[in-house]
């Protein structure tokens, strides 16, 4: 406990040395909060410090809002309520616009957006779904008639799906006694058991999907089936703030702007992704 | 990319996670050390409240050692994880804990340990105040003593003694159940802190073992490696306290008659 | 809540079933002190006893998953392919390892002279066992295995964490969906309240039936003093 202590102790200082200054004049301080389980969202590297498109991207955002953001790591599943207990005051986390977040928090235009779809092995009977891209926003139809021709396929399978994700949502809805779904902390569990042949495919972001499968254990990993986004899946990647904090949304709002228009995330997306995820508008 | 080799994976410095783990392991200590002593408080309340005239306050004392010694840890873990954090947050803030130290997360943690080890503690702490022969105490009165005296010189040494192979296994149960704490992902983060030119602490993040074997498996996809060192750290760290409080019984116990 | 305790149930108590076969297995050989052996015996207890729970079944899930080529190789892939196999296997040797414990201890309650006079009636081996120390034994050991089996229903909220849905996984799941971290709370502690209940209980019942003749003075509530 000393250095706990010793801690407070030189925190307690350090708030009366600042204290007399004039805080106005300098950036406001805040926390954003990521997973650092998401590579190339956000992962930790093997200095235990955090890495990936948020981390480069939100220094950029913080810069452009004239905020001095600090980067904490906050597990997925409770990464909204430590939000609206003030434990951090945004999140960039890979997380997805839903109307059923925004019944709690509030979000910033989207950052990023991508397909979802399915994460199989090279040798597996799924490999051979059909592909193709559909839209759960414009064209339901569509969508929903590919879905149904992959379900033949993911009869009596395993899917592993994160926790509390719009994948997860998705899943659901679709493969509901189709397929057994099986429910995991974070993706990279869900990635290990498929490696190890417990599940059958994984129901991931594209972004996230290929990242496995450049790592040591996705040689013989491979994205199979349709890709699909919108809808369920949610509306694009963006920054979650409570909703109380209006300013954040405006200043964050500008500086997404900002970076969409001047091709900053486009350029860091080629850099951790290898594809532009810009959002289209 | 490749599976690395162990020595490769497991070497100290930047390449390696050889010192995220040891440094992980001390967290674990400290976790377990705040939990124990957390439970100390909890326990020696209760324990008071059960042997004291009031109903009352024996009821709620016998309520909370059901519950907690029945309800899964991990349930109770959740129930601060989830729900605590606000409540602990706003206690913080409201005497200033502002930013510096992410010490609601290990606040939340270490008081939920805290909670369910004072059930076993208290059970304990009963057992071992029950075993001081009443005659002694009635000795003491007899010469005198009362109050403070009488708690510091005759109830509290014999305490220590009866309730310290109690308290060895609970700090063995509170040290292994630090791990589930991983499960919501406690962390200590120190950020920078500065006095006048001298940083004193510089991003440092700590995880406990646990925690850590999951981000080395999941950041190098390799868990088996890391587990299995997990596993010989907590047992180096349970073997260590054997030890201690082998010592520690020794002490306590020394000029006693052996029956 | 109540979808998962099935599964909770079956967990513990298979688990404890063949648990406490592996423990007594694990007692006598230590008794008998054949040194490899009981040396093997003793580091099994020592390891499994030494280290938290949860980080053995990330160890059997996780960890050996890794080796699914070689485990193929050998036919025992499917075992390990099933989480819920893992968890068995990781409860298992856990309660295997405080069950040999609890066993030891009942043994060595068992008076000296009680099998000395067993043996003056010329009774030898197995006829010893199973009419003088074992029924002792049994007696002595069963407070403290009641009170294992309560640990091991407690145990098995664990391994929601490798994608099994009992009890303590479908809480975790409604409150990550609803924030309402009280209530669910204690909705699923009343449902482990009522099994840890029913099994005191029953443990209690079982007692009275073995031991009729044992005097149940105010039994000093148990504290169980190994916890995963």
């Amino acid at each position: 406990m000393t250095f706990v202590r010793l801690t407070a102790i030189a925190g307690a200082l350090l708030a009366l040395c600042l204290a007399p200054q004039d805080v106005s004049a300098q950036n406001r301080k805040i926390k954003v909060a990521t997973e650092g389980a998401y590579a190339p969202w956000n992962f930790v590297n093997s200095q235990g410090k955090l890495e990936g498109f948020e981390l480069d991207l939100g220094a950029e955002l913080c810069k452009r809002a004239k905020l001095d953001c600090e980067f904490v790591a906050q597990d997925w599943d409770g990464i909204m309520p430590s939000l609206l207990a003030k434990k951090y005051d945004a999140i960039m986390a890979g997380m997805n616009i839903t109307p059923k977040r925004m019944e709690m928090i509030n979000f910033t235009a989207a950052y990023a957006a991508g397909p979802h779809g399915f994460l199989v092995l090279k040798n597996s009977p799924l490999a051979k779904m059909p592909g193709g891209e559909f839209s759960l926003t414009k064209d339901i139809a569509g969508a929903e008639k590919a879905i149904e021709e992959l379900k033949p396929f993911l009869k009596g399978k395993v899917l592993g799906v994160q926790g509390s994700t719009t994948n997860l949502a998705w899943a659901e809805k679709y493969f509901k006694g189709v397929a057994e779904i099986r429910e995991y902390k974070t993706t990279e569990q869900h990635d290990l058991d498929l490696s190890a042949g417990r599940i059958d495919a994984a129901v991931d972001a594209h972004s996230a999907a290929k990242a496995t499968m450049e790592s040591a254990i996705g040689k013989d990993m491979m994205i199979a089936g349709p890709a699909f986004s919108g809808g369920i899946l949610g509306l694009g990647v963006a920054v979650g703030l409570r909703k109380e904090d209006n300013d954040l949304k405006t200043a964050f709002d500008a500086a997404v702007k900002s970076a969409i228009a001047d091709g900053t995330i486009k350029t860091l997306s080629m850099k951790w992704f290898k594809i532009d995820m810009t959002p289209k508008s | 990319m490749q599976p690395k080799p162990f020595l490769e994976l497991m070497q100290w410095g930047p390449q390696g996670w050889l010192d995220e783990m040891v440094f992980a392991t001390v967290l674990t200590l400290l976790v377990a050390v705040t939990g124990f002593l957390f439970g100390l408080v909890f326990g020696m309340v209760a324990a008071v409240a059960k042997l004291s005239e009031s109903r009352l306050s024996r009821h709620i004392a016998d309520g909370y050692t059901t519950v907690l010694r029945g309800v899964p840890d991990l349930l109770v873990i959740y129930l601060f994880y989830f729900g605590g954090s606000a409540v602990v947050t706003a206690i913080g803030r409201m005497f200033g804990a502002e930013g510096f130290i992410g010490l609601p997360g290990f606040l939340v943690g270490t008081l939920a340990i805290g909670i369910v080890s004072g059930a076993y503690q208290t059970e304990v702490i009963r057992g071992a105040f029950l075993a001081i022969p009443p005659g002694e105490i009635d000795a003491a009165r007899a010469f005198g003593m009362s109050g403070t005296a009488l708690l510091r010189r005759i109830v509290g040494p014999q305490v220590m003694r009866y309730g310290l192979p109690g308290m060895g296994n609970i700090w063995q149960l509170v040290l292994k159940e630090s791990a589930l704490v991983a499960v919501v992902g406690l962390s200590v983060h120190l950020s920078e802190i500065r006095l006048g030119d001298l940083v004193v602490f510089y991003e440092t993040r700590f995880s406990d073992l646990l925690r850590q074997a999951h981000v080395a498996a999941g950041s190098t996809r390799q868990p088996f490696v890391f587990y299995i060192t997990a596993v010989t750290l907590y047992l180096a760290l349970t073997t260590a306290s054997t030890w201690c409080f082998r010592r520690a019984e020794a002490w306590a116990t020394r000029g006693m008659r052996r029956v | 809540m109540l979808a998962g305790v099935p599964l909770t149930l079956q967990l513990a108590f298979s688990s404890i079933a063949l648990g406490l076969g592996m423990a007594i297995a694990l007692a006598l050989i230590v008794r008998a002190g054949l040194r490899p052996l009981s040396w093997l015996a003793e580091s099994y207890v020592f390891v499994f006893r030494g280290t938290p729970l949860l980080v053995q079944i990330f160890l059997v899930y996780y960890g050996l998953g890794q080796f699914r080529p070689e485990l193929q190789e050998i036919g025992l892939w499917w075992f390990f392919r099933s989480p819920y196999y893992c968890a068995l296997l990781a409860l298992t040797l856990n309660t295997a390892a405080y069950g040999a414990e609890i066993v030891r201890g009942g043994l060595q309650s068992v008076p000296a002279g009680q099998i000395e006079a067993a043996r003056a009636f010329g009774m030898s081996g197995l006829t010893l066992y199973r009419r003088i120390v074992a029924p002792i034994a049994l007696r002595q050991a069963l407070p403290a295995y009641g009170n294992e089996i309560i640990l091991m229903i407690k145990a098995t909220s664990l391994v929601s964490t490798i994608t099994l849905m009992e009890v303590t996984g479908l809480a975790h799941k409604l409150i990550s969906e609803t924030f309402r971290s009280f209530e669910v709370f204690f909705a699923a502690g009343t449902i482990y309240l009522l099994m840890n209940f029913v099994v005191t209980r029953l443990i209690d019942l079982a007692e009275r039936w073995i031991a009729p003749d044992l005097k149940r003075e105010n039994r000093v509530a148990m504290v169980p003093l190994d916890t995963r």
